[in-house]
């Protein structure tokens, strides 16, 4: 069977969940084989393998963290000569669909960006997207070279699916740009103990409607009433409410959980451009016209301040 | 020696009308009315406000487009970049990001260049991946989504705002950078900057001026095909309750029956 080569992203050994959704969808194409880049292969190996890796490439050396991106694709590069595979997954993060890119270019591939589902087709691998906000959706085909897709988080069920998963050594060659951008110092971010807005099942925000950066409090409650993430509108982060790492839409990030809970927000397509593939929909506002309604699963016209707590409280009381 | 900035900016069709394909499965430009991507106007900003640092500098806005698409460098003469790089073909229609990275490349080598401004992406395809394509074809280091960017004795420097990291990165010139939201408010042109941008030069360039063939790029030549797309179904009406003093547990109790709770 063809083997389907699986970027692994992951903190030091500690694979993210995207990752893991790659390797669910790789299996319907092929035998996944994930390639490892930088310090903890052998934890990762682990978890990749109970997911469904068959090996794992790994290479480890300073110039996967000190430089940017290019150190990645180089090594990508190797191991697409090494397994000659017959599609390529990457993360849909905004590192991820750089070195997509790159290592599509050089391999003369096409690449296709933010999938949110891949299935084999009779000629290689079909990926369904979504364009303009939502409004439609595609299905498209690389048609020349080894199909590159980048896939979004949540696109996929984290499937557990034992193989040998054993690591084996990835032979890396540096070119002359991989040293061109130097990592100068890394900072962090500071975890708020919350999942991570594009990976999160619930999205819960605020927007205009809240009023105040002391009162995204009570968003922050409900969030953590439902385990979900907290996301703002571009109206609560130009008023300097809630951080921009945190914003939902077009110049945001785009969220697609199982459930997104929009508060105080109107719903300007700005917003829609980031939630509207969200499964369940749910919104909170005074204003009945607010055009977030046309979108919503379940609606409450009413004050937010009044609604939330009450809803927070109630999930709690539920939970017990 | 002046510092030669060029700017890539994009002329996309108005998120807030009503988008859509045309037959051939590309987008339908004629059906709603274009204006330069929102995020290259960052890009444009950053271009300037460099090359206002500097002193010594020179901006050149680069489009890739059908006719309307003088639009967006238009947009970039009148907020205050020097000159504009119009390449418009008839072959060019139904060009994927491969082939957009290609010419876009090309026209750039042809105006020249030490540093390459460009948005994160593009506000109708929002793949994000020609500033990455560009500085893999130009052999440039690539300094990428930054949402703070410097240039200073032949470097730039700059801030990469990641999901879990904030990066400060540094690359010698002639580099490419792009440039997020974060990175400061793009100026409004001015009644003079507008009147300005008429006499501006904006040279108008096919796929022969730049060596490029037409096999290259174009809808068949593209390396990836769009099979169908299909209009998301209307959503069903969803339940609206007024809340009466009891919204937050009808709420609660709706979540409950799709088990979130």
């Amino acid at each position: 069977m063809a083997e389907v080569l699986v970027y692994v992203d992951h903190a030091d050994g500690a694979v993210r969940k995207p990752t893991l959704e790659l390797l669910t969808l790789a299996r319907r194409i092929g035998d996944p084989v994930a390639v490892h880049l930088g310090p903890g292969a052998q934890e990762a190996a682990k978890v990749l393998g109970e997911h469904g890796a068959v090996r794992v490439l790994a290479a480890d050396a300073p110039e996967f963290s000190d430089y940017l991106v290019v150190p990645k694709v180089d090594a990508l590069q190797a191991a697409a000569q090494a397994v000659q595979p017959a599609a390529i997954l990457v993360p849909s993060s905004g590192e991820g669909k750089e070195i997509a890119a790159r290592l599509a270019l050089r391999l003369g591939s096409g690449i296709i960006t933010d999938a949110v589902d891949v299935t084999a087709g009779d000629d290689g691998p079909v990926a369904t997207q979504s364009a303009f906000a939502a409004a439609f959706t595609t299905r498209s085909r690389v048609t020349r070279g080894v199909p590159v897709i980048t896939v979004k988080p949540n696109s996929a069920p984290v499937q557990a699916a034992p193989a040998a998963g054993a690591v084996e050594a990835l032979q890396v060659a540096f070119g002359e740009l991989a040293t061109g951008t130097k990592v100068v110092s890394r900072t962090p971010r500071a975890s708020t103990g919350r999942p991570e807005l594009t990976e999160a099942a619930i999205v819960v925000s605020g927007g205009r409607g809240v009023n105040g950066a002391e009162n995204f409090s009570l968003i922050e409650e409900l969030a953590d009433s439902l385990g979900a993430a907290v996301g703002a509108s571009r109206a609560a982060v130009d008023a300097g409410w809630y951080p921009h790492s945190n914003q939902v839409g077009q110049t945001g990030k785009t969220v697609s959980p199982q459930l997104y809970i929009a508060n105080g927000i109107s719903g300007a397509i700005q917003h829609r451009a980031g939630m509207q593939t969200s499964k369940t929909i749910v919104a909170v506002n005074k204003d009945a016209e607010a055009p977030i309604f046309d979108l919503v699963d379940y609606g409450v016209v009413g004050d937010l301040f009044q609604v939330v707590p009450q809803l927070t409280a109630e999930i709690k009381a539920r939970k017990g | 020696m002046s510092l030669r900035i060029v700017v890539a900016v994009k002329y996309v069709p108005d998120a807030t009308g009503d988008r859509h394909f045309a037959e051939d499965l590309t987008t339908d430009r004629d059906a709603v009315d274009g204006l330069l991507s929102e995020l290259d106007e960052y890009a444009v900003e950053q271009a300037l406000q460099i090359a206002e640092a500097v002193g010594d500098a020179e901006v050149t806005a680069v489009t890739v487009g059908p006719e309307d698409a003088r639009g967006a460098v238009l947009k970039a003469l009148q907020m205050g970049a020097a000159k504009g790089v119009h390449v418009e073909d008839d072959a060019l229609h139904g060009t994927d990001v491969i082939g957009t990275s290609l010419v876009l490349a090309k026209a750039i080598e042809h105006v020249g260049f030490d540093l390459v401004v460009t948005g994160m992406a593009s506000t109708d395809g929002t793949a994000g991946v020609v500033p990455a394509l560009l500085a893999e074809r130009l052999g440039v280091p690539q300094v990428t989504l930054l949402s703070q960017v410097g240039v200073a004795e032949g470097k730039v420097v700059g801030r990469r705002d990641g999901d879990t990291a904030s990066e400060e990165l540094e690359a010698a010139l002639p580099a490419l950078v792009s440039v997020t939201d974060q990175s400061g408010e793009a100026r409004y042109p001015s009644f003079k900057g507008i009147m300005g941008a008429k006499k501006k030069p904006l040279e108008s360039l096919d796929l022969s001026d730049l060596g490029v063939e037409a096999s290259e790029v174009g809808l068949a030549a593209a390396w990836t095909a769009v099979d169908d797309a299909t209009a998301r179904p209307a959503r069903t009406a969803g339940t609206i309750v007024k809340d009466e003093g009891e919204g937050g547990r009808q709420l609660a109790e709706f979540l409950a029956s799709q088990k979130f709770v």
